[in-house]
C-alpha cells in the first residue's frame, strides 16, 4: 500500500515491497506444502491407482512428497535470492541494506 | 546496530573465508571418506585373515570414535562465536550434512525401517512428517533466525518478546524436550555398543558418553559441526551399502529406491496367498485358543489360580512318586514357581498374555497389508467405517505433530545460526532435507525388500533348514526375533515368527549374505546417528543453561572465555545426568521421542512464527501461548498414557478427543497456543519499539 508516507521514503517503500513479495511467495509455497502433505494424504484411499508399480498415494507418502518438499525449498531459496536482489536494486545506495 | 552479524567480524578474520575455505573442506572430507573406506577395507581383510567377530565389532566402534575425537581435539576453542555457532562460516552444503546427522537419530537409522516393515503405510506418517517439517523450517524460521544472528533460540524469543520472562520459559522448554530426546539417544548408544561388543548396557552407555564428550566438550558447536559432517558420511554409507546389496540379491537393480514398486507388488500377492493359506490359519487358531484360555482364566481369577497351582503341585508329586530323573522334577518345580504369586499379579500377567496372543491371532502376524492406506473400510459396516475414519485422522494428526515438532526442535534450529549469510541459511535447509531424503527414500524400500525376503524366502522353509541369521539373532535377544513350530508341521509359517522392528536394519547384512564386516559397518552407522544427535542435544541444553540463564540473567558481565568455561562444565554435568537417567532404563523410548516433538511444537512454534509474521504479538501473548500450549499438550499426553495413569492411580475411563492418540497431543496444543497468543496480545499493550524494530530488521535479507 504505497501511502503518501511511503512514497516520501523510497527506501522504506522498497522494504515494504520486499516484505510483501516474501509473504506472497511464502504463502504460495505453504499452500503447495499443505496440499501434498495433507490433502493428498486425506484422500489416500481414493488415489490408489497404480503408478510405476506403487499405488499412487503410497508412492507420494514414501517418495513423491519428500521430493516435492525438497523442490519447494529449492524454489524458495532461488526466488528469495531474486527478491533480495530486487530490493538491493530498488534501494538508493545510501540506504543499502546490510551486505548479504 | 547490535543485531548485525558484523559485530563478531574480528573473531572471524583470523580464519579462512569463502571459496577457499569451502574448497579446503571438500578436500578434507574427500580424504575422510577415502580413509573410512580404507578402514572398512582393512577390516574386511582382517576378517578374511581370521580376526574374531568380537574384535571386528569392537574396532568398528572404536575406530570411528577415534576419528571423531581427532576432529574434536583439532577444533577445540574458547572463543564464544566459535564455541556457540562454529564461527558462522559453515557453508550451506556442509551445514546441510551436519543438520542431516544432527537430525537423524538412532530412531531414524535403526527404528524407521522396522516401523515401516511392521506397519506398512501407517509408518509413512514418520517419513512424511519428518521431511515436511523442513518446509516450515525453511519458509517460516531459519532465514529469520540467521538474520537475527545471536546464539540460541531463547536469545531470539527474548529479543522479540522484550525480556527474560519469555527467555526463562524458552530455556525450560528447551531443556525439557532436549533432555527427553538425549536420553533416548544415549539409550540407543548403549544398546548398539552392548550388542556389538558384548559389554554390559551400563558400560556401553558410559563408553558412548565418552565418544560424545570428546567432540562437544573441547570445541562446542565448532567441533560438533565438523564431526557431524563426518558422521553423516559414515551413516549414509552404512545405510545404503547393505540395502543395495540386498536388492541385487533379489535380482533387482542396485538402486531399489527407484524400482521397489515391483517388489511391493510381489509383497501384495504374497499377502493374499498367506491370508488364504490353511497352515497360517491353523497357527492363528492356536493363538486364538490361547487368548480364549487366558480370557476364561481372567473371568474367575482365584479359582483359575488355585487350579493352576494344584496342577503344578500334582505334577511334581507324580514325578517324585514315579522316581523320575532329577532334571524333570526341577523343571516341574520351576513351573510351579512361575505361577503368579497372587490375584493381582495373575490379572496383570494374564491380561498381558491374552493381549499378546490376540495380537498374533491376526492375519499376516498382525501386520496390516503393506500398501493399504489406513485401517478399516470407508464402504464397509459401521465398525469398519469408524476404524477407517479413526485411523485416517490419527495419521494426519501424527504427520502434523511431527512436521511442526521438526520446525521447533531447538537443536536443529540452532544449526541455522552457523551459516555465513541469510541466503546460505535458506539454501542449507534445502541441502539438509536433500541429505535426509537420501536415507528416508531408502528406509521404505528396505522394509519392502525384507518383507519379500521373509514372505517368499523364509516362510515355508523347513525348520531344520532355516538360514543361520535366524538362530544368531534369536540367541542375541528374544524380543528381536522368535521362531517356534507352533502347529508342529516342521515348516515355518509367518504366524510363527515374532519380529522386533529393530532387527530389520541390524540383520540386513546377514539376510543379504554379506560378510560380518558389513554388520560392523551398520553398527558404526547406527552409532554415528545416535552420537551426532546426542552431541547436538547436549550442546543445546548446556548452552541454554550457560548462555541464557547464567550469562544473560545471572552474570551479564562475564568475560567471553569464562562464559565458554562455564558452558563446558555444565555440558559435562548435563551429560553425566543424562547418562545416569539412561542407565535406569526408563520405559518406552519411542514415547520419549514423540513427547519431545509434541513439547517442542507446542512450546515454540506459535511464538517463533508469530514473532516474525505478526508485529503485534507481544510478550504476554507469547508467554501465555508457551505455557498454555505446552500445558494442554502435556495434560492430554499424560492423562491418556496407560503408564502414567497407573502411576497416579487414575481410574476414570480414557476419554480421547476425536479419537486422537496421545502421541499426537501437539495437535491440540499448537492451535491452542496460536489462539492464546493472538487473544492475549490483543488485550495487552503492544510490544516495545525495540521489539518492532527487530521484526523489521529480521525481515530484511
Amino acid at each position: 500500500m504505497p501511502t503518501s508516507e511511503l512514497a516520501a521514503d523510497p527506501a522504506r517503500a522498497a522494504r515494504a515491497r520486499h516484505w510483501r513479495r516474501t509473504q506472497r511467495l511464502t504463502a504460495a509455497l505453504l499452500l503447495a506444502w499443505f496440499v501434498i502433505g495433507f490433502v493428498v494424504t486425506w484422500f489416500a484411499r481414493d488415489l490408489d491407482f497404480p503408478f510405476f508399480g506403487w499405488p499412487f498415494s503410497f508412492w507420494v507418502a514414501a517418495q513423491g512428497g519428500m521430493v516435492v518438499f525438497v523442490v519447494l525449498i529449492a524454489v524458495y531459496a532461488r526466488r528469495m535470492a531474486r527478491i533480495d536482489r530486487r530490493l538491493a536494486d530498488e534501494t538508493p545506495p545510501a540506504d543499502a541494506p546490510v551486505a548479504r | 546496530m547490535a543485531l548485525r552479524t558484523r559485530t563478531f567480524a574480528p573473531a572471524r578474520s583470523r580464519f579462512m573465508r569463502g571459496a577457499a575455505f569451502t574448497r579446503r573442506l571438500h578436500w578434507i572430507y574427500l580424504a575422510f571418506g577415502l580413509a573410512f573406506l580404507a578402514f572398512v577395507g582393512l577390516m574386511a581383510l582382517l576378517e578374511h585373515l581370521g580376526l574374531p567377530r568380537n574384535w571386528i565389532g569392537f574396532l568398528f566402534l572404536v575406530g570411528p570414535i577415534v576419528f571423531y575425537a581427532g576432529i574434536g581435539i583439532l577444533s577445540r576453542t574458547t572463543d564464544p562465536t566459535e564455541y556457540y555457532v562454529a564461527g558462522r562460516r559453515v557453508p550451506a552444503l556442509y551445514n546441510g550434512m551436519a543438520t542431516g546427522a544432527d537430525w537423524m537419530s538412532a530412531a531414524s537409522f535403526i527404528g524407521m525401517a522396522g516401523t515401516l516393515y511392521l506397519s506398512g503405510y501407517g509408518g509413512l506418517a514418520y517419513i512424511l512428517g519428518w521431511t515436511g517439517g523442513f518446509c516450515l523450517v525453511a519458509l517460516l524460521i531459519a532465514p529469520y533466525l540467521r538474520k537475527f544472528g545471536q546464539y540460541t533460540i531463547p536469545d531470539f524469543l527474548a529479543a522479540r518478546y522484550d525480556g527474560n520472562l519469555v527467555r526463562v520459559l524458552a530455556v525450560v522448554a528447551t531443556i525439557a524436550c532436549s533432555f527427553l530426546y538425549v536420553v533416548a539417544q544415549i539409550y540407543g548408544v548403549g544398546l548398539i555398543t552392548s550388542r556389538i561388543t558384548g559389554v554390559a548396557f551400563e558400560v556401553g552407555v558410559f563408553l558412548g558418553l565418552g565418544g560424545i564428550l570428546v567432540c562437544s566438550f573441547l570445541g562446542g558447536m565448532r567441533a560438533v559441526t565438523w564431526t557431524q559432517v563426518a558422521q553423516y558420511i559414515v551413516l549414509l554409507v552404512a545405510y545404503l551399502v547393505p540395502v543395495a546389496w540386498l536388492s541385487i540379491k533379489q535380482h533387482a537393480t542396485p538402486v531399489p529406491q527407484a524400482t521397489y514398486g515391483f517388489q511391493l507388488q510381489k509383497v501384495i500377492a504374497s499377502e493374499k496367498r498367506l491370508q488364504a493359506d490353511p497352515a497360517e490359519r491353523r497357527v492363528i487358531a492356536i493363538f486364538q485358543a490361547r487368548a480364549d484360555e487366558y480370557e476364561a482364566r481372567l473371568a474367575d481369577i482365584p479359582s483359575a489360580l488355585a487350579a493352576e497351582r494344584s496342577v503344578a503341585t500334582r505334577r511334581i508329586s507324580e514325578l517324585k512318586a514315579a522316581n523320575a530323573p532329577q532334571g524333570d522334577i526341577q523343571a516341574a518345580e520351576r513351573e510351579l514357581a512361575r505361577v503368579p504369586r497372587d490375584a493381582d499379579a495373575a490379572r496383570d500377567e494374564w491380561t498381558r498374555e491374552r493381549d499378546a496372543d490376540r495380537e498374533r491371532a491376526q492375519p499376516l502376524a498382525g501386520m496390516p497389508p503393506h500398501a493399504q492406506q489406513f485401517a478399516g473400510d470407508p464402504h464397509g459396516d459401521p465398525a469398519a467405517r469408524r476404524a477407517f475414519d479413526d485411523s485416517r485422522r490419527n495419521f494426519i494428526a501424527l504427520v502434523f505433530c511431527l512436521m511442526v515438532g521438526t520446525a521447533s526442535l531447538p537443536h536443529v534450529l540452532t544449526r541455522f545460526y552457523t551459516t555465513p549469510s541469510v541466503a546460505e541459511a535458506r539454501a542449507s535447509v534445502g541441502w539438509s532435507l536433500l541429505f535426509i531424503v537420501l536415507l528416508y527414500l531408502t528406509a521404505p524400500a528396505l522394509a519392502v525388500l525384507v518383507k519379500v525376503e521373509v514372505f517368499d524366502g523364509l516362510v515355508g522353509t523347513r525348520f531344520d533348514q532355516l538360514p543361520a541369521w535366524i538362530n544368531n539373532w534369536a540367541h542375541v535377544d528374544a524380543s528381536l526375533l522368535q521362531v517356534s513350530d507352533l502347529n508342529g508341521d516342521g515348516i515355518l509359517q509367518l504366524g510363527e515368527i515374532k519380529i522386533g522392528g529393530d532387527i530389520v536394519v541390524l540383520a540386513t547384512p546377514e539376510i543379504a549374505g554379506l560378510p560380518y564386516v558389513i554388520s560392523g559397518l551398520v553398527a558404526a552407522g547406527g552409532l554415528a546417528a545416535a552420537l551426532s544427535t546426542a552431541d547436538g542435544l547436549l550442546l543445546t541444553i548446556a548452552n541454554a543453561l550457560s548462555h541464557d540463564l547464567w550469562f544473560r540473567i545471572v552474570d551479564p558481565t562475564a568475560p567471553p572465555t569464562k562464559r565458554v568455561t562455564v558452558s563446558k562444565v555444565l555440558l559435562l554435568m548435563v551429560a553425566l545426568g543424562a547418562a545416569y537417567v539412561t542407565a535406569q532404563k526408563p520405559g518406552d523410548i519411542l514415547l520419549l521421542v514423540a513427547a519431545a516433538f509434541s513439547i517442542a511444537a507446542s512450546a515454540f512454534f506459535p511464538a517463533l512464527v508469530m514473532g516474525v509474521f505478526w508485529k503485534r504479538a507481544n510478550r504476554w501473548g507469547a508467554a501465555t501461548a508457551m505455557v498454555g500450549g505446552l500445558g494442554l499438550t502435556l495434560y492430554y499426553a499424560l492423562v491418556n498414557q496407560p503408564g502414567v495413569r497407573e502411576t497416579f492411580g487414575l481410574t476414570s475411563p480414557i476419554r480421547l478427543w476425536w479419537g486422537i492418540q496421545p502421541i499426537a497431543a501437539g495437535l491440540f496444543g499448537v492451535p491452542f497456543g496460536f489462539a492464546l497468543l493472538v487473544l492475549v496480545s490483543l488485550v495487552t499493550p503492544p510490544p516495545s519499539r525495540a521489539a518492532r524494530a527487530m521484526v523489521d530488521e529480521v525481515r530484511l535479507p
